[in-house]
C-alpha cells in the first residue's frame, strides 16, 4: 500500500514554497489568471456580505455588489426574532446531527478501520470490499426506501431518523484503515498487551492517540458531509422544529409570496450559517490535504 | 499490510477459550477483538446501506392494485407487479429526458470542471506563482458552503430584477440575459456545480502533486524541460489516480443532482417535477403518493450510476494498462 497519509515532505514543500519566483511574463500571466479566478470564487461570497446589510427593499433596488442603506441590526433582530426564534433552534440542531453525528461516525469507523487494518482474519478483504461499495451508493438512492424503513418503526420526523443514517461513513473506514496499516505499529500493540492491557483499552488509550491525525480528517469529511445532506432531512423531517438550518433556509426560501422580509432573513441567515463552518475550515486546511493524499495516491 | 504472525496467535487463544465454556449459559461469550471493534459500524452500515437497498428493490417489485374505481377507502390493495414499474419507468418519457439532461450535463460540466481545477492544481504546484497560499483558500471556500446554500446565493445572482450579474451584463450592451431560460437555466445549474466543487477537486489534485518526490523532475527541470513539458510528461500522469478519484466522485455526484434544481425550481417554471431522476423519484414518493415507482427510479437510478463510475474505472484501467 502505497499511499501516504503523513504531511507532505519537508523538502518537496520547500521547493514548492521557498524562494521568491522570478518575474518572467509566464508568472505574471499566471498570477493574472487566477486573480480572475479568484474574482469568480469570491464574487458571490462578497454579494452575500454585502447584501446581508441591506432590507428587503434596498436589496432590490441598489447596486448589489456595494453597500447601500445599513440595516444589518434590524435585519439581525428579525432574522432571530421571526416565528419564535425558529433560527436558532435551526442553528442548534445542525450542531447536533452533524456535530455529534460526525463524533460517532469517527469513532464508529475508527474502530472498524483499525481492526480491518490490524487483525487478520478469514473474509477481511471481503468486509473491506463490501463496506467501501458503501461509497459508491448514491445517498440519494437509500433516503427514499430509508424513509418507508423509518415510518415502519415510528421514527420518521425525529431527531434520530437524521441522525442515525449519518454516523455511517464508509469513506471514513477506509481512511482510518490506509491510516492504521501505516501508522499505527505493531510493536505498539505488543508492548501494551504484554504490559496486560485489553484489546478495548489499548484502542481508546493508545491507538485513538496514535491515529488522532486521520480522526480529525474523518471528522471533517462526515461533518461536511451531513452539514450538505440536503435530502436526508428534507424526506425525514416535517416539524420545522426539528430542521437543519440548510432545510430551514430552504424553507423560508419558498415562502416570499407570504412574507417578503424574508429575503433578508435568508440571505444573513446564509452568511451567519456558513461564517464557523468556512473559518473552520480553511484553518484546518492541512488535515484536508493529508486526508485528501491518502485517497488520492494509488493504493 | 503485513500482521504478524504473533496477533494471530493472540487472537487464536480467545477462540480456544470460547469453545472451552461455550456450554456454559451464564458467562458472556467471548469474542475475538476485531468482531467487537468491526461490530458497531457493521451493525449499522447492515441497517443504512444494504437493508435500504433490498427494501427499494422489493418495493419496486410491487404496485397499488384498486378494484372497482378506488373512490371508497379499502379498495385498493398492494400486489406483487413484477417487472412492470422497471418497464414503466423506462417507457416513461419524461425519466428518459431527465436521464438524458443529465448525462449531457456530466458529459460537458465534468470535463469542464476537471480540467479546471487540473489547471488551477498544477499553476499552484509550478515554481512561477506567488500568493499560493491566498488561491488555495479562496478557490477552496465554496465548498464550505453547503449545496442548497451555494443555490440559493446563486439563485440571487439569477434573478433578474436582483441580480448584480444581469444588470451589469445589461449596462454593457448585452441585452436582457437569461439565466433561467428553457434551455440556459441547465448551464446555470452546471456553473453552481462548478464553483461549488472545483477547489475540493483541485484540493484532491494537488495533494496528489504535492506527494511527488521531488527528484523526479528536478532532473528534468536541470535537463531545461518547460513548466508545460514538466506538467503534461510527468506530472499529470503521476496523478492520474486523483483524476480517476475525481472523475468517479462528479458521475456519482452528478446522477444524484438534486438540490440545485430543486432551489431554482422555486423562480422559474423552466425546471419540472421531473428535471432530474432523483427529483422525479422525490415528487413521485412526495408528491404523487406513488412509492413503489420511485423505488424502481431509485433502484434503475443506482444501478446506472455503478455501471457508468464502474464502467469509467475499468476503461481507464484498460488504458492505463495499454500505454
Amino acid at each position: 500500500m502505497a499511499a501516504q497519509a503523513g504531511p507532505v515532505p519537508a523538502t518537496r514543500r520547500a521547493v514548492a514554497d521557498g524562494g521568491r519566483p522570478p518575474f518572467t511574463r509566464g508568472s505574471v500571466l499566471a498570477v493574472t489568471f487566477l486573480f480572475v479566478c479568484t474574482i469568480y470564487f469570491l464574487l458571490p461570497a462578497w454579494w452575500l456580505v454585502v447584501s446581508s446589510t441591506k432590507g428587503p427593499s434596498t436589496l432590490y433596488s441598489s447596486e448589489g455588489f456595494w453597500f447601500s442603506h445599513f440595516d444589518l441590526l434590524s435585519n439581525l433582530t428579525g432574522l432571530f426574532q421571526y416565528d419564535g426564534g425558529v433560527y436558532v433552534r435551526w442553528l442548534l440542531n445542525t450542531v447536533l446531527y452533524a456535530g455529534v453525528g460526525a463524533v460517532c461516525a469517527t469513532l464508529l469507523a475508527g474502530a472498524a478501520g483499525f481492526a480491518l487494518a490490524k487483525y487478520k482474519f478469514r473474509g477481511r478483504e471481503l468486509v473491506f470490499s463490501f463496506i467501501l461499495g458503501g461509497v459508491l451508493v448514491p445517498g440519494t438512492a437509500l433516503a427514499l426506501p430509508l424513509y418507508l424503513l423509518m415510518s415502519k418503526v415510528n421514527l420518521t420526523n425525529t431527531y434520530w431518523s437524521v441522525l442515525l443514517p449519518s454516523v455511517v461513513s464508509p469513506f471514513g473506514v477506509y481512511l482510518a484503515r490506509v491510516y492504521a496499516t501505516s501508522s499505527v505499529p505493531d510493536e505498539l500493540l505488543e508492548a501494551a498487551r504484554v504490559d496486560g492491557a485489553g484489546e478495548g483499552r489499548i484502542f481508546a488509550t493508545v491507538v485513538l492517540r496514535v491515529m488522532s491525525p486521520a480522526l480529525v480528517t474523518m471528522f471533517l469529511f462526515q461533518f461536511v458531509a451531513i452539514w450538505n445532506n440536503f435530502f436526508l432531512p428534507l424526506v425525514m423531517l416535517s416539524n420545522t422544529n426539528l430542521y437543519p438550518v440548510t432545510l430551514g433556509l430552504y424553507s423560508w426560501n419558498n415562502q416570499y409570496g407570504q412574507a417578503p422580509q424574508l429575503v433578508s432573513y435568508v440571505v444573513l441567515g446564509s452568511l451567519i450559517s456558513v461564517v464557523p463552518l468556512v473559518v473552520a475550515f480553511l484553518s484546518l486546511q492541512r488535515f484536508w490535504r493529508s486526508g485528501l493524499t491518502a485517497g488520492s495516491v494509488k493504493t | 499490510m503485513a500482521v504478524s504472525n504473533d496477533q494471530l496467535a493472540v487472537v487464536a487463544p480467545g477462540r480456544g477459550r470460547e469453545v472451552l465454556t461455550g456450554g456454559a449459559p451464564r458467562r458472556r461469550r467471548r469474542l475475538p477483538p476485531h468482531v467487537k471493534f468491526l461490530a458497531p459500524f457493521g451493525v449499522l452500515f447492515t441497517l443504512f446501506f444494504p437493508l435500504p437497498i433490498g427494501y427499494a428493490v422489493y418495493e419496486s417489485f410491487l404496485k397499488v392494485h384498486s378494484s372497482g374505481l378506488g373512490l371508497t377507502p379499502g379498495s385498493t390493495s398492494t400486489v406483487f407487479a413484477g417487472f412492470s414499474n422497471y418497464s414503466q419507468v423506462f417507457a416513461d418519457s419524461s425519466f428518459i429526458n431527465g436521464l438524458g439532461r443529465v448525462l449531457l450535463f456530466g458529459v460537458v460540466q465534468i470535463p469542464v470542471m476537471l480540467v479546471f481545477a487540473t489547471v488551477l492544481a498544477l499553476l499552484l504546484d509550478s515554481v512561477v506563482v506567488r500568493f499560493k497560499r491566498f488561491f488555495r483558500l479562496a478557490f477552496f471556500l465554496p465548498y464550505g458552503i453547503p449545496g442548497v446554500i451555494a443555490a440559493i446565493l446563486w439563485s440571487f445572482l439569477y434573478l433578474p430584477g436582483l441580480s448584480p450579474i444581469v444588470s451589469a451584463l445589461h449596462g454593457v450592451g448585452f441585452g436582457s440575459v437569461s439565466f433561467l431560460g428553457s434551455r440556459s437555466v441547465l448551464w446555470s445549474i452546471a456553473n453552481i456545480v462548478t464553483w461549488e466543487w472545483t477547489g475540493y477537486n483541485m484540493l484532491i489534485i494537488y495533494a496528489g502533486l504535492q506527494a511527488i518526490p521531488a527528484d523526479l523532475f528536478e532532473a528534468g527541470r536541470i535537463d531545461g524541460a518547460s513548466e508545460w513539458k514538466l506538467a503534461t510528461r510527468i506530472k499529470i500522469p503521476m496523478v492520474s489516480g486523483a483524476l480517476v478519484l475525481t472523475g468517479i466522485f462528479s458521475i456519482i455526484g452528478t446522477l444524484q443532482l438534486f438540490s440545485e434544481p430543486e432551489v431554482l425550481r422555486s423562480i422559474t417554471t423552466n425546471v419540472s417535477t421531473t428535471y432530474t431522476p432523483n427529483v422525479m423519484a422525490y415528487t413521485q414518493a412526495f408528491t404523487d403518493d406513488n412509492p413503489y415507482y420511485a423505488a424502481a427510479i431509485a433502484v434503475v437510478l443506482a444501478v446506472g450510476t455503478f455501471i457508468l463510475s464502474f464502467g469509467f474505472l475499468k476503461i481507464v484501467q484498460r488504458r492505463g494498462a495499454a500505454s
